[in-house]
């Protein structure tokens, strides 16, 4: 039931781009995510696009599992569709009482619509292609500098991956308290709102408290196995570059640089050119 | 009476990730019975009882509760959680209200009862699993281990079940509040004479207790009958990674040895007594 | 390796209001001795002041009275915290509060990386700690893929990668099945034999202390048994009156000399047993 949520969950496919250092694939992300408001000509589509359906094909994570885990994206995906499609303004071509379909409208809402789709596909795989060990590892060596204007980098990144290692745990937990209290005759899907509402103390209370137990276990766990936080802490397996996460960190800047020229130069060219064809 | 007519149960069934967890289980459960179900963890046992409340669906073969299918579109499965009591493993995880008596109290309103019958039922379940009145006010969180799980199974009992299933009940307590709860066990079986049905890895304790033991094993029904047919196959359990008490083993030792001992024991008491038996004659 | 003198440990019980209702003392003038290479059991009901032994040892609680040494460290000594909690590691009750990182292996190097040994060590440790308690073929697996027993190796595991010389296991096996009971007690007694390691086990269960070299039972603070598990077994009477049990072979020899058999005091085993009935 609740285990179910599959969104950017790992897969293990011990491709090449699993095996780059996280702080590349973070980065690589970060970029792909700001790019995608530098360009706007369908060139810059084509570019960001192939770009894309090449790391999917490198990842060897079937295209299908990735679009599996997005249900809940396709909601706000055609939301921005639709809102898109009638309320921008322009050459009306189709209308319907107050509702305007624009040429303007078309292209606004199939570009979004592209825009969002290559965003989330793009930052899924990232967490489909890395453990989310690796991603707090990467946040916290990446993100060092920031600790020297106070970030708790380290304390952020420990949270995380704790949250990581006891959310399935208190999923299961969830489920088990549900079924007890249904069990004494509780009911969660019948009634008002505020009857199901009221429902879910029973289940909230025990689920703070075994939440508050366990935090409790767990710090005196790490206190006993000297975790001082921050302090002279060595890791098993620190992150360090090999030659292969140089490559890809200069192929970003290479798509950058392709998208621009493309966007910037090439497709004015190509609009120029056109017409004399 | 419950009865289960081969009743199967996979997890997740039709992906990748199935799971078969029950396999074709029969079973005839009637009224006043003493039931100990064993088996190790994973064999299926836990999946076994959410099936006898209807919690969990069968994915194949039906349940029935007094000659009716419970899958049956107007059976109330609500009311069957009423009258098949179920109590988790660890239930005093499951205490949410400020007092002992509202906690109690939480499955007779669900029952939507009247006031009256409300507390009479709170206070009746109290007393048989012996908690005393200086404890209803207090916060069930501020009870001993023992107690909470004595007051969580109260809060099950006060629903009057007609059938009692506890999922290992005395897990991780000392001796002493173990003993608190098998004697409020004994205690509701004797006021009450329900159905109990005590899921346990404690050997001894079932053997104590139980006219009849269910042993698990990959999801199916492997033994079936009295603590003494069962524990006569102390070499077979073994090899499914459970034991028959320790006095079963030391009994069939003595017997191997060429002691003329009438069977294997399951307690103490009748160990002793056996061994008394033999050396006097 | 543990020396304590007339430990005594208090807190302050509060109402719901904040308002002192008592004071309880938790532990009451405890003295013991631990030597290096034992294998001490301690037994007593909940509430008997055992499992805040365990944490005056690791540091976790400071003693209101009395001295305790650990490893010749005295465990009040602020400075010296880390090296207490180092050379005495402890295990806990539920496997699943004590296991911090999402894969086995990683989660045996937290010990390691918080002392802050260097990387190409903390392989070797995580290597030897995993194969000391035969869970080198889970190394990447998830905790919540293992069973109860598994999980606790892991976390003996964890505290072993520290390279202690105690190891103060607080009712480690309270929430496992048989099965993974007799994993977790196989295993502290391979490490306590091949590797040397000094092992404090707090249980309520009888039948795992029967290995033991010396056997403690705790009641209200206090030491009120001592000896070998055939000196503390003989004493059937004694144990119960402290809210505890004996195992059942040691019951029913005492049960028949009620009825005018003659068996040696503090029977353990079956063939203790057997011998003595038919011999």
């Amino acid at each position: 039931m609740l285990r179910d949520i599959t969104i950017g969950q790992y897969y293990p496919s011990g491709s090449v781009l699993h095996r780059l250092d996280p702080r590349v694939k973070l980065f690589w992300t970060l970029l792909y995510i700001v790019s995608m408001f530098v360009f706007n000509t369908f060139l810059g589509y084509v570019v960001a696009g192939v770009t894309l359906i090449v790391l999917i094909k490198i990842s060897r994570v079937p295209f299908k599992f990735m679009v599996k885990g997005l249900k809940a994206v396709w909601m706000l995906l055609i939301f921005t569709l639709v809102l898109n499609l009638f309320m921008t303004s322009g050459e009306v071509i189709w209308q319907w009482k107050f509702l305007k379909l624009t040429r303007e409208g078309i292209r606004t809402a199939v570009f979004m619509g592209l825009r969002l789709f290559f965003l989330i596909i793009g930052s899924s795989l990232m967490t489909l292609t890395t453990t989310p060990n690796q991603l707090t590892d990467g946040l916290e060596t990446g993100l060092r500098g920031l600790k020297k204007i106070k970030v708790p980098v380290h304390e952020l990144a420990m949270m995380m991956s704790i949250a990581l290692r006891f959310i399935p745990i208190l999923l299961e937990e969830t489920d088990k308290i549900m079924k007890a209290q249904a069990a004494r005759g509780a009911d969660f899907d019948e009634g008002k709102f505020k009857d199901r509402v009221k429902a879910l103390v029973p289940i909230f209370v025990p689920l703070f408290v075994s939440a508050f137990r366990r935090a409790n276990d767990l710090a005196m766990a790490m206190e006993a196995r000297c975790y001082r936080g921050d302090v002279n802490r060595t890791r098993m397996n620190p992150l360090k570059y090999k030659q292969i996460d140089r490559i890809a960190y200069l192929l970003q800047f290479v798509y950058l640089a392709v998208l621009i020229c493309a966007d910037k130069l090439l497709a004015p060219l190509l609009t120029k050119v056109l017409p004399m064809l | 009476m419950l009865y289960l007519d081969k009743v199967s149960y996979t997890y997740s069934p039709g992906t990748a990730m199935a799971m078969p967890a029950l396999h074709e289980v029969s079973l005839e459960i009637p009224d006043g019975q003493f039931i100990g179900i064993i088996g190790h963890t994973g064999s299926g046992k836990s999946t076994l009882i959410q099936h006898l409340n209807g919690l969990v669906k069968p994915t194949g073969g039906v349940i029935y509760y007094n000659g009716r299918d419970i899958w049956d579109e107007d059976f109330s499965r609500k009311e069957l959680r009423t009258k098949v009591g179920l109590v988790f493993q660890y239930p005093e995880h499951q205490l949410f209200e400020t007092t002992v008596v509202k906690d109690v109290e939480f499955g007779p309103r669900n029952m939507k009862l009247e006031n009256l019958e409300v507390q009479l039922r709170t206070f009746e379940a109290l007393k048989t699993v012996g908690i005393s009145d200086e404890l209803y006010d207090a916060s069930p969180f501020d009870l001993s281990g023992g107690q909470k799980r004595r007051v969580a199974i109260a809060g099950v009992l006060a629903m009057k079940p007609e059938v009692l299933v506890l999922d290992e009940p005395t897990a991780g307590l000392d001796p002493a509040g173990r003993d608190e709860i098998l004697e409020a066990i004994f205690r509701i079986k004797r006021e009450r004479n329900i159905t109990v049905i005590l899921v346990s890895h404690s050997m001894e304790d079932v053997a104590r207790f139980v006219d009849r033991i269910i042993v698990m094993e990959h999801g199916s029904v492997k033994y079936d009958g009295s603590p003494k047919e069962v524990f006569r196959n102390y070499k077979e359990l073994e090899e499914i990674g459970l034991a028959a008490p320790d006095v079963t083993y030391l009994t069939a030792m003595l017997r191997e040895r060429g002691v003329g001992l009438p069977d294997v024991a399951t307690t103490v008491e009748e160990a002793a007594d056996m061994i008394e038996r033999y050396c006097k004659h | 390796m543990i020396k304590a003198n007339k430990l005594a440990y208090e807190y302050i019980r509060r109402d719901e209001e904040g308002n002192v209702e008592g004071i309880i003392r938790a532990l009451d003038g405890v003295d013991l001795e631990i030597k290096k290479g034992d294998f001490v059991a301690i037994l007593g009901h909940n509430g008997s002041g055992k499992s805040t032994i365990a944490k005056e040892i690791n540091a976790i609680l400071e003693p209101t009275e009395g001295t305790l040494f650990v490893n010749g460290l005295d465990v009040s000594d602020e400075s010296k915290i880390w090296d207490v909690r180092q050379s005495a590691g402890m295990v806990f009750q539920n496997p699943d509060n004590q296991i911090v990182a999402s894969l086995v292996e990683e989660d045996v190097a937290f010990g390691p990386e918080n002392l802050g040994v260097p990387s190409p060590e903390i392989k070797q440790r995580v290597a030897y700690a995993l194969e000391k308690v035969g869970m080198e073929d889970h190394r990447g697996s998830s905790p919540n893929a293992l069973s109860g027993g598994q999980k606790q190796r892991v976390a003996i595991a964890g505290i072993l990668a520290m390279k202690p010389k105690c190891i103060v296991l607080d009712e480690p096996t309270a929430m496992l099945d048989p099965g993974g009971r007799r994993e977790v007690i196989k295993t502290l007694h391979e490490l306590n034999k091949k590797e040397g390691i000094t092992i404090l086990l707090i249980t309520h269960y009888m039948d795992e202390v029967t290995g033991a070299d010396r056997v403690i039972v705790m009641d209200d603070g206090k030491i009120v048994m001592q000896g070998t598990p055939r000196e503390i077994f003989s004493k059937v009477d004694e144990v119960k009156s402290h809210h505890l049990d004996v195992p059942q072979v040691t019951e029913l020899a005492y049960e028949l000399n009620k009825r005018g058999f003659r068996f040696p005091p503090g029977v353990l085993t079956k063939e203790e047993f057997i011998n003595a009935l038919l011999g």
